[in-house]
């Protein structure tokens, strides 16, 4: 044997294991205090329901997790790192006071079923954030229950699900744009409505004629995401409103685009009769690598009585509670009262703006996209004219006839230093870039994007094939996505 | 505003590039009836350091530095400082969905973990990356169920925790989906017979939590063996983590529905936690939420990727088995880390102390009041029953900067003057002995007042 392998050819760094392979018996990373009580006979007490072992449960030291653990998170892209344009995700810096202020010894360790007499503190932060959403949205009452955007979808909806059965019947359907987040038609679905689809117009917005055909006693809600999902503000929305009221329907809006108007311009002004926040986009929480988030439900009077239990109320003594009888409610939507830690960090975002830093945001966050917009237009194609506000969706259609798609140029994005775009959605644009840039990017580091998107147009009409083989400078390079679901592998096992 | 990285020469340059006047040009497509045109009505911008000490305030108002002996789906364990150190680290922290493998190896890899360890301790064959928590995992994993089977009521035992109850009540109300609740026995186990009878051949599952909302330890075998006698699924529940470090894990179940709370994650007022759900692998293509996978890349080497993504809203849309989107991946990574943490010996001896703690406390109360359901092996909760409302007798605990355990009467009336203790690793004995002096002077004083007689007994 001519080539002797070399044990430290490439340190473990760059190629960390799974915990499980560096476990062996007897190492510890844990240490429990000497028991105060007198030590007890598992097996007298559980009998036959007495666990015996863990499997193959990792046995590890302190030192290991922490590298583990750190040398997993320098394979990660992040916020902290660089710009995330991803659309519709609204990937905005999170603030570390929201950190700290959140891990505060009375609010982190606070039980959720503590006397209400000791949670004046938490009721508090229920009440101030309630009231600022609300303020912000235009609307009249609000609830923090739901976990996230979706769930917040699904309050929602139970909530006009709830507000029809009152008049009467709860109608049939919900009515989608074409250009809808899949969230919405699978909340629907789950509330027992079925899905009928709205065709966009031209100019990417509610075709409002077919909408007026199409609305009827049937329907239930429109469900609009405003700006759309093409960062396009539905200008005919006033005729939207009064086509589902005058049928009797609800107007539901989805939020998650809700950077664009802080500030500017409040929903519940235009027509909305309800709709939910994602405080994991447009206030600032962090997404953590796909959670928590907390989507608040914001609603208009009518809707009031339905609010999911409990309700935090002031009592005559002039200390908050939490109010549980309500004949009316949709019920809970889950246990406890939400995410509070999320609504801990949204406060501290909005105390940390104010009016004027809100205000400023949005027009930053609408800036930022319409600087990109103008810097990459003729470069890449602009399917829909319309003037957008914090987000713009390019497509593929030149670079795809050289071969390269969506997917390929976001993939060579990444070897630029930033992380991609949103891929192929909304679905109405085939091959869809649809970049949303927020507010927290600085002039210097949009040129560069900018720059970035241009080299990769020139490199397509040279070079194709390196494009397609992007990225190059990953740890990993693509990843056999098709292997992987026909036939999951979903866990470790020992060899 | 200092979160705002722009100079107003740079937003003039900006704007100028763009072709607007002013901001207000790219504000046009609203219409101007509604445009905002005054300051929304929130507080004025604060400082950090005014941040900083209104909630440090609010967090002198919320119960700081007082003893709990509250347990009832939320469970104050100690979290080792690395743990925050870690998910502090902003490539975790500020990382979106790992839609793009390439450059999210962390967070997938540690999912991967995460659901490898899941699926070691409840002995199932796979694990999603988390739900929302538990209370919505249980409703998800009833709505599997169904699409399992083809069926569509559910069976669910009064002795889940009563806000999952709820939950369920409300999922199910609007997707046809009738609730039948099972009582428990004596023992607070799920009364066997009154089950038998509650499944009929529409019941898609039986939905029981264990250890369940009292503390006690089900007979999952039995009752596994009822549900499948009649074609129906197994679905358990599992509020409190740390139990499966000594309670046999329910593998009888065919889906599991997790609260991993218990697992380092903050207790926050309720949220956020992270859910669960756990099944066998032929119920995959069923199951709610992200999965990661294994798989190579072009050069074959070892990666991760969110997989079957064919099940979930963003590709199929109203025919997804769910709508979730956004799930709790950081709480997740909290649990994982704690995970690793106590491994395969630490978490069996955590969860010996929880049952010491319990089993020590519940002996002492049981010299005052009666301690029920004792004819059952328990976790680290028991309900005691006392003479005096436990409300009244907790608002003299909460003297001592302890607060009681959970009054029951919201929830179980039929149970009278009960609540709800828990005991974990941090219950001190100091703390134990402190409630229990408190209950027993309280029976003795009812005592005092019903049979004066006795008056002089005590005085003696």
């Amino acid at each position: 044997m001519k080539h002797v392998t070399r044990k430290a050819t490439r340190h473990v760094n760059q190629n960390e294991g799974l915990i499980f392979e560096k476990s062996s018996p007897g190492k510890a990373a844990w240490k429990l205090p000497p028991l105060d009580v007198p030590e007890v006979d598992t097996a007298e007490l559980l009998g036959s329901g007495e666990r015996k072992d863990l499997g193959n449960m990792p046995e590890v030291s302190e030192i290991e997790i922490i590298r583990h653990f750190t040398r997993l998170s320098t394979w990660n892209y992040a916020i902290d790192l660089g710009m995330y344009p991803l659309g519709s995700c609204t990937m905005k810096y999170n603030p570390r006071v929201n950190e700290v202020v959140s891990r505060l010894d009375g609010l982190a360790n606070g039980h959720p079923y503590q006397p209400e007499k000791i949670s004046q503190g938490a009721l508090r932060i229920l009440q101030t954030l309630s009231e600022c959403l609300i303020e912000i949205t235009g609307m009249d009452a609000i609830t923090l229950q739901p976990a996230a955007g979706a769930h917040g979808e699904l309050t929602g909806l139970l909530l006009v699900r709830a507000y029809h059965q009152s008049k009467g019947a709860p109608r049939k359907k919900i009515l989608i744009p074409d250009s809808a987040h899949g969230t919405n038609p699978a909340t629907a679905a789950m509330v027992g409505y079925a899905v009928e689809n709205l065709k966009s117009n031209a100019q990417g917005m509610v075709d409002v004629a077919a909408l007026a055909s199409q609305m009827n006693e049937e329907v239930a809600a429109l469900m609009l995401t405003n700006p759309n999902t093409l960062g396009i503000f539905e200008q005919e929305i006033h005729k939207i409103a009064d086509i589902m009221h005058a049928k009797g329907g609800l107007l539901y809006m989805d939020g998650a685009n809700m950077n664009a108007l802080v500030g500017k311009v409040r929903p519940g002004d235009f027509g909305v009769d309800l709709m939910h926040l994602n405080l994991h986009k447009t206030f600032s929480t962090p997404h953590g690598g796909g959670g928590p988030g907390s989507g608040p439900v914001a609603i208009k009077k009518i809707l009031e009585p339905f609010l999911p239990t409990p309700v935090v109320i002031a009592k005559p003594d002039g200390t908050l509670g939490f109010e549980y009888n309500r004949p009316q409610s949709v019920g809970r939507v889950r246990a406890f009262y939400g995410n509070f830690g999320m609504f801990v960090r949204a406060l501290a975002y909005t105390l940390a703006n104010g009016p004027d830093g809100l205000r400023q945001t949005t027009e930053d966050a609408v800036l930022n996209a319409n600087y990109i917009r103008k810097g990459l237009e003729g470069i890449y194609d602009l399917p829909y004219s319309t003037p957008t506000m914090h987000e713009v969706v390019f497509s593929d259609k030149v670079q795809a006839k050289k071969g390269v798609k969506t997917m390929d140029i976001a993939k060579r994005l990444i070897d630029y230093g930033f992380h991609p775009y949103t891929t192929a959605f909304p679905l109405i644009v085939p091959g869809a870039l649809m970049i949303e840039p927020t507010e927290s990017e600085p002039k210097e580091e949009l040129d560069l994007f900018i720059e970035a998107m241009k080299s990769i147009a020139e490199e397509v009409e040279e070079d194709p094939q390196m494009v397609l083989a992007a990225p190059h400078t990953t740890r990993v390079s693509r990843l056999d996505e098709t292997a992987a679901a026909r036939k999951p592998v979903l866990r470790w096992k020992p060899a | 505003m200092r979160y705002l990285p722009k100079s107003p020469a740079d937003r003039e340059a900006m704007l100028k590039a763009i072709g607007a006047r002013s901001i207000d040009d790219l504000f046009a497509p609203i219409p101007a009836e509604y445009r905002l045109n005054r300051d929304l009505k929130v507080p004025r911008q604060m400082a950090e350091s005014e941040i900083v000490d209104w909630f440090r305030e609010r967090s002198r108002e919320n119960g700081e530095a007082y003893a709990t002996f509250l347990g009832a789906g939320a469970y104050y364990h100690y979290r080792p400082v690395i743990i925050d150190s870690l998910i502090s680290r902003g490539e975790f922290l500020t990382a979106y969905t790992p839609y793009q493998p390439e450059i999210s190896q962390g967070t997938l890899q540690s999912i991967f973990e995460f659901q490898t360890m899941i699926c070691e301790l409840t002995g199932m064959e796979v694990a999603n990356a988390s739900m929302y928590d538990g209370s919505t995992a249980s409703a998800e994993a009833a709505m599997m169920a169904c699409r399992v089977t083809g069926r569509n009521a559910v069976a669910i035992a009064r002795s889940v925790h009563p806000e999952y109850r709820e939950v369920l009540a409300t999922y199910a109300h609007h997707q046809g989906m009738p609730l039948a609740t099972v009582p428990f026995a004596d023992n607070g186990r799920v009364n066997l017979n009154e089950l038998d009878k509650a499944i009929t051949p529409d019941t898609a599952c039986v939905l029981i939590q264990s250890p369940n909302f009292f503390g006690t330890i089900e007979d999952v075998a039995a009752i596994a063996e009822i549900a499948h006698k009649h074609g129906a699924l197994l679905v358990v529940s599992i509020a409190e983590a740390v139990s499966l470090g000594i309670v046999e894990p329910p593998r009888q179940a065919d889906i599991i529905a997790m609260e991993a709370q218990s697992f380092g994650v903050p207790l926050t007022f309720g949220g956020p936690y992270c859910g669960v759900i756990a099944t066998r692998e032929q119920y995959v293509r069923q199951m709610p939420g992200r999965l990661v996978g294994q798989t190579t890349d072009r050069n074959g080497k070892r990666g991760f990727v969110l997989t079957l993504a064919t099940r979930e809203q963003h590709i199929r849309r109203e025919k997804a088995t769910s709508n979730i989107c956004t799930n709790q991946a950081l709480i997740a990574l909290m649990a994982n880390i704690f995970m690793t943490i106590y491994g395969k010996v630490g978490l069996r001896e955590l969860a010996k102390q929880n049952l010491a703690k319990a089993a020590y406390a519940a002996q002492q109360f049981g010299k005052h009041a009666k301690v029920l359901f004792s004819g059952a092996p328990r976790f680290n909760e028991f309900v005691v029953q006392t003479s005096e409302d436990p409300y009244a007798i907790n608002g003299r605990i909460l003297q001592h900067k302890i607060v009681g355990g959970l009054p029951l009467k919201k929830f179980y009336p039929e149970l009278g003057n009960a609540a709800l203790w828990c005991c974990t690793e941090m219950t001190t004995r100091a703390a134990i002995d402190t409630a229990v002096k408190s209950v027993a002077e309280s029976e003795r004083m009812v005592k005092s007042v019903k049979e004066p007689a006795d008056v002089q007994e005590v005085a003696r």
